[in-house]
């Protein structure tokens, strides 16, 4: 990872601000392709913010966001989006193989209706996280786990290069935790980027490699095991150093 | 039945249906009351197209009428972005101030022309075969009947063309958006043809029953089915079953056929809401006492299991013991008992209960999983 491998996201300046507060101030940040990168810190930190502004879901007041070398619109078929399982009605009338052809709209289009081929690749991404047992399923009928599996196999049909997640960890059971690190890995493996908003601070070392520490500004972002320190981790989450002290008695 | 008793019920059958497309999806974006607010400027619209052009059968009327629906959805979402105001005081505070400008408009200066508040109100579908379509001299028909034709043309085209795109855009517009759906789009998109429909229709059914025939229907089907095609379906169906129904109970009662068939969405609503197979408040209520019943069984049979073979076995399974150990009353231990007797879970030996092996199964299935 020496050898500055090219950046795959690239951002400058970005600041986003609701009314006149600033929920960004000044961002950077520099993703190089196939890695796992969490954005860590506290709430309110702007963390769904960023991911939004990436996206373009948020105008920013100020900025510049670089997909690989070209801004998102030009390039949304390589990116991929897990939103917060939370921020969808899982009443809507529809079933899991339906959402996860969502993934698909992408690449069909305005109008073009999904076929077999769709059906097909949303069976295969179900396969991977273990949900093909539940493809006619009504999606109320999920739990939380199996909800956000539904939302990784939605993210898998996209086939994208560069996946932006949402907490995906959030409120799952441990299997499920287990399964969506493989599957993280499994899309590094194959040589994929994965920046995901992560709460749990005892796992980034074991699941990422890749932090950035946000708290409105960038605190610091770079590999795990530079950037993870004691000191950044206080910088970013100020007087709440309880974590830090856990984490000295275990080593 | 006479030809205009037939034409009557066709008007209010297609309005139905036209009305209940697009409430489906009001309904899922949770937007309903937005309908109520559109149905009553969309009159300032009418109002002013009438000034416009002093014909009120122009097809002016019906864009100035949209285009009004369209400003009441973009006025309710400036008021929102202030942070000042919550969705349903905007709602609230932008709907009478147009419908009332439209009020004034009409008493100080249209006096004398056929636009009342009355019939805004609750519309005038009895009157409706008066009014016919002429063209090169023929009578086709009530211009009404092809008037609500048209807009259930439009609206069936709208949502088989964009189905894909309403459906994302109404289930995860974050995700919409990033796939580059423009879910602001599809909104006003929605909006317009909400503002058409109801233009069109409350010509007709008046603007109290064209809330009725938007929300009513969708919210019935709801409860009925899982299945986003299948909802839109119903919601056409219970519609039309609420048109029919209204207008021979309103035949019956002599009464006014708007609010007979307003009335009969909310009768049908109200048998879905309690007899719905699997959402309904009837079935919902057996399902628990159902799961009430089964889990005390489980819970004897587990009680059973746990003492079985042990020094104590004789002792917990004489049911005088069952009040003191579970904390069962009599009557309700005694149903138990009898229940699990019946499901052959356990059988009366001595005064003792025993587990059957047919319980102890369940018992042991139950603990491993």
């Amino acid at each position: 990872m020496n050898q500055n491998p090219p950046n795959t996201i690239e951002v400058t300046d970005l600041t986003v601000a609701y009314k006149d507060k600033p929920v960004l101030w000044d961002v950077d940040l520099e993703v190089p392709e196939g890695i796992l990168m969490a954005i860590v810190g506290p709430n309110g930190a702007g963390k769904t913010t960023l991911i939004k502004a990436i996206l373009g879901l948020i105008e920013p007041a100020a900025g510049q966001v670089l997909i690989q070398g070209a801004p998102y619109k030009e390039q949304r078929r390589l990116v991929g989006y897990v939103p917060q399982r939370g921020s969808v009605d899982w009443d809507f009338p529809t079933t899991v193989i339906d959402v996860v052809k969502m993934g698909r709209y992408g690449s069909l289009g305005w109008i073009r209706r999904p076929g077999k081929k769709e059906q097909q690749k949303a069976m295969e991404a179900l396969e991977k996280v273990g949900m093909s047992d539940f493809a006619e399923r009504q999606i109320s009928q999920l739990s939380g786990g199996q909800q956000q599996r539904v939302f990784l196999a939605r993210a898998l049909v996209q086939e994208a290069s560069i996946y932006f997640m949402d907490e995906p960890f959030q409120g799952v059971d441990a299997v499920t935790e287990r399964a969506i690190v493989t599957l993280l890995q499994d899309l590094r493996a194959s040589g994929k980027t994965v920046v995901c908003v992560h709460h749990d601070l005892t796992t980034v070392p074991e699941y990422f490699d890749w932090v950035m520490l946000l708290n409105v500004r960038r605190i610091a972002s770079g590999p795990v095991e530079e950037v993870f320190t004691d000191e950044n981790l206080r910088l970013a989450y100020g007087g709440r150093v309880g974590f830090l002290r856990e984490r000295r008695a275990a080593q | 039945m006479t030809s205009s008793q037939i034409e009557i019920q066709l008007i209010a059958i297609i309005t139905a249906a036209a009305c209940a497309l697009p409430g489906v999806i009001l309904v899922l974006r949770r937007m309903a009351m937005m309908s109520d607010a559109i149905s009553h400027t969309v009159l300032l619209g009418i109002v002013i197209g009438f000034f416009l052009v002093g014909d009120l059968n122009s097809p002016i009327l019906i864009f100035g009428a949209a285009a009004i629906g369209v400003l009441t959805v973009s006025l309710v979402a400036l008021l929102e972005r202030t942070r000042l105001v919550k969705e349903d005081a905007a709602i609230g505070l932008v709907f009478p101030a147009l419908f009332s400008i439209a009020v004034i408009l009409i008493s100080r200066y249209a006096g004398d022309v056929h636009l009342d508040t009355d019939a805004v109100l609750v519309g005038e579908l009895a009157f409706a075969p008066f009014d016919r379509l002429i063209v090169f001299g023929r009578d086709i028909g009530p211009r009404g009947l092809y008037v609500m034709l048209g807009i259930l043309l439009f609206n069936t085209l709208f949502i088989t063309i964009f189905y894909k795109e309403l459906k994302i855009t109404t289930f995860d517009a974050g995700l919409a958006a990033a796939l580059g759906f423009a879910p602001t789009l599809m909104h006003y998109a929605l909006m317009s043809l909400v503002s058409l429909t109801v233009v069109g229709a409350f010509d007709i059914v008046g603007s109290i029953l064209v809330v009725a025939l938007i929300v009513t229907p969708p919210a019935a089907a709801y409860l009925l089915t899982d299945d986003l095609g299948r909802m839109f379906v119903l919601s056409v169906l219970i519609g039309a079953l609420s048109a029919l129904s209204g207008y021979w109970l309103a035949y019956g009662l002599d009464a006014s056929i708007a609010g007979s068939i307003a009335t009969m969405t909310g009768v049908i609503f109200v048998l879905v809401f309690l007899f719905a197979p699997d959402k309904g408040l009837v079935s919902s209520a057996r399902r628990r006492t159902r799961q009430k019943w089964e889990f005390a069984q489980t819970m004897l049979a587990i009680h059973l299991f746990n003492h079985e073979n042990t020094p104590a076995a004789s002792e917990e399974s004489r049911f005088a013991h069952l009040r003191e150990h579970l904390r069962w009353e009599d009557a309700f231990a005694n149903q138990v008992v009898k229940r699990a007797e019946n499901a052959k879970l356990i059988q009366r030996n001595n005064g003792a209960l025993e587990l059957t092996d047919h319980g102890r199964q369940h018992a042991q299935i139950t603990l491993t999983n």
